[in-house]
């Protein structure tokens, strides 16, 4: 094999390997360390024989043992460090494990990862690093600071685990929804940031849209049962589908009514429906990211900004200013409205959520008022609004796309 | 795992409760330490006297300083604790969470450091 092929295992097998080590050595650093040495050996050994039939299976019994080498290696055995070693030399005579338990680790390290007594961005963090198998370094660029700070936060953060006694395990069933919600939080952070970073010059910045679904993928099949991971999962790959038309060379916004449909990734988007329709007919309460999927769907799925079912999207964010209401939400609904009932009804509706403070210190407020003013060919009260648009925005492509509607418009 | 849980809330505010309140708090506060008694969880724990009543002391060039007060001034007073044992984090924070003062204050929780022999 060459190193890449090996790389590419490497890169597949990572954190699930590391998983179920971390359950068998009891810590996350011996187990990254001692993954690492694993990494060595098969490096050399692989690129003179062929790979064994279960490369994962492998890498976890070398690493295993190497984890033993180093805590015997460790100059004065104290009682702590004897139990651990006799504990890992009868765990490497058990016999091999059943797959739900390597499914089980998988799951383990990312609730723990995802403990919410991390701050987001840690989790965020940790599970780029173990769950994806990023580098520091990479994690490092994805959240532009430096390799040193990151690998800092990074030790902390494993430090605590072990000495905040966060326990290595999925949560009990009483406490498996609100976990959940928190896991599903981060890989949407994962794949937002990569969403709005693509328009970055750094090649080397890792693509985390793709992380994200890859994340999302691996949930849904570690816990199939579960409409909030289909939805999801349907989101991001709906949302993705769209990428290469949203963006032009230059880097302008394409706004959806002016997309080229034909750029869109047909197969993730009947992938994404599929998605969206299994989850829809599950039992329980309708779930957020399940609605936004759905309007993601109809969106996709239609062949024009005209021929789009508006009505029925519509509907869906009046839905979702029910069950998860929220300023984006409501200028979403509102917008959804302006294309059923006409900007007017829709501005009303702007204004009188705006009265209520419902969008308070939200900056694309402006933005939503100007388009709707700019429809309803109130042209000077357009204008201020998008002035006030410009001003709310740190984001270039934002102020040019707003300089563009102002131009367009005319005297 | 030992933990020590650190009641933290606004003392002036909590000074203004009426008599009915301030004695449902009390037996709320009760009930919630037997439980952690039967369970097996409680190691201590302690109501203090509001910061008025706090002296911070510190040693410099050998030399005993005490001022009036406490150590920092912040919005959330340390009120009282509890030293538990828990299996693990979850376990803390789920003991934490029921302590009646989380829900107008805040509770931190912090693992007591042990070493080794």
């Amino acid at each position: 094999m060459t190193p890449t092929d090996i790389d590419k295992v490497f890169r597949d097998e990572a954190g699930r390997a590391l998983a179920t080590l971390i359950r068998l050595v009891g810590d996350f650093d011996l187990a990254e360390d001692a993954l690492q040495d694993a990494f060595a050996v098969a490096l050399e050994r692989w690129s003179v024989c062929e790979l064994p039939g279960n490369p994962r299976a492998w890498l976890v019994n070398v690493a295993r043992n190497k984890a033993i080498d180093r805590v015997r290696r460790q100059a004065a055995f104290r009682g702590k460090q004897q139990a651990l070693l006799h504990e890992l030399e009868l765990n490497a005579q058990a016999p091999a494990e059943p797959p739900a338990m390597l499914d089980d680790d998988m799951l383990r390290l990312i609730f723990t990862c995802c403990h919410p007594a991390f701050a987001s961005e840690v989790q965020v963090a940790l599970t780029l690093r173990t769950v994806c198998g990023l580098s520091t370094a990479q994690v490092a660029r994805a959240f532009l600071v430096s390799e040193d700070a990151m690998g800092q936060r990074l030790v902390r953060a494993k430090q605590k685990i072990r000495l905040a006694g966060i326990p290595y395990e999925v949560p009990e069933p009483d406490a498996l929804a609100p976990r959940l919600d928190g896991v599903l939080a981060v890989i949407y952070l994962v794949f937002t940031e990569g969403y709005v970073a693509t328009s970055g010059a750094d090649l080397m910045r890792p693509d985390l849209a793709a992380e994200a679904i890859r994340l999302a993928r691996l949930l849904d099949r570690l816990m199939p049962d579960r409409a909030a991971i289909k939805g999801l999962l349907a989101l991001m790959l709906l949302h993705d589908a769209r990428r290469a038309g949203r963006e032009t060379a230059a880097g302008d916004i394409v706004l959806l009514e002016e997309q080229d449909r034909s750029l869109w990734d047909r197969a993730q988007i009947e992938e994404g429906s599929r998605l969206v329709d299994d989850a829809l007919r599950m039992p329980g309460r309708p779930q957020p990211y399940v609605v936004q999927a759905a309007i993601a769907a109809l969106h996709a799925r239609a062949p024009s900004y005209g021929q789009t079912d508006w009505p029925q999207i519509a509907g869906l964010y009046e839905v979702l200013v029910r069950i998860n209401p929220s300023p984006v939400i409501e200028l979403n609904h509102a917008a959804a409205i302006s294309m059923v009932d006409g900007p007017a009804r829709a501005l009303d509706l702007v204004d009188a959520t705006a009265a209520r403070g419902g969008l308070d210190g939200y900056e694309l407020l402006p933005a939503v008022r100007a388009d709707l003013l700019r429809r309803l060919g109130r042209k000077q009260e357009a204008r201020d609004a998008y002035a006030a648009a410009t001003a709310a925005t740190q984001l270039e492509p934002l102020r040019r796309l707003y300089a563009r509607r102002v131009r367009e418009m005319g005297d | 795992m030992q933990y020590l849980l650190m009641i933290y809330q606004n003392e002036a505010e909590y000074a203004k409760i009426d008599t009915g309140t301030s004695q449902k708090m009390s037996a709320e506060y009760e009930a919630f330490t037997q439980s952690i008694v039967r369970n097996g969880n409680f190691k201590a724990g302690d109501r203090l006297r509001p910061t008025t009543t706090a002296t911070t002391v510190r040693v410099r060039d050998g030399k005993t300083l005490t001022t009036d007060g406490p150590f920092a001034e912040t919005r959330e007073q340390l009120g009282g604790y509890y030293l538990i044992e828990a299996k693990d984090l979850n376990a803390a924070i789920e003991i934490a969470a029921r302590i009646p003062s989380a829900r107008i204050g805040s509770i931190e929780v912090r693992p007591i450091w042990v070493y080794d022999k």
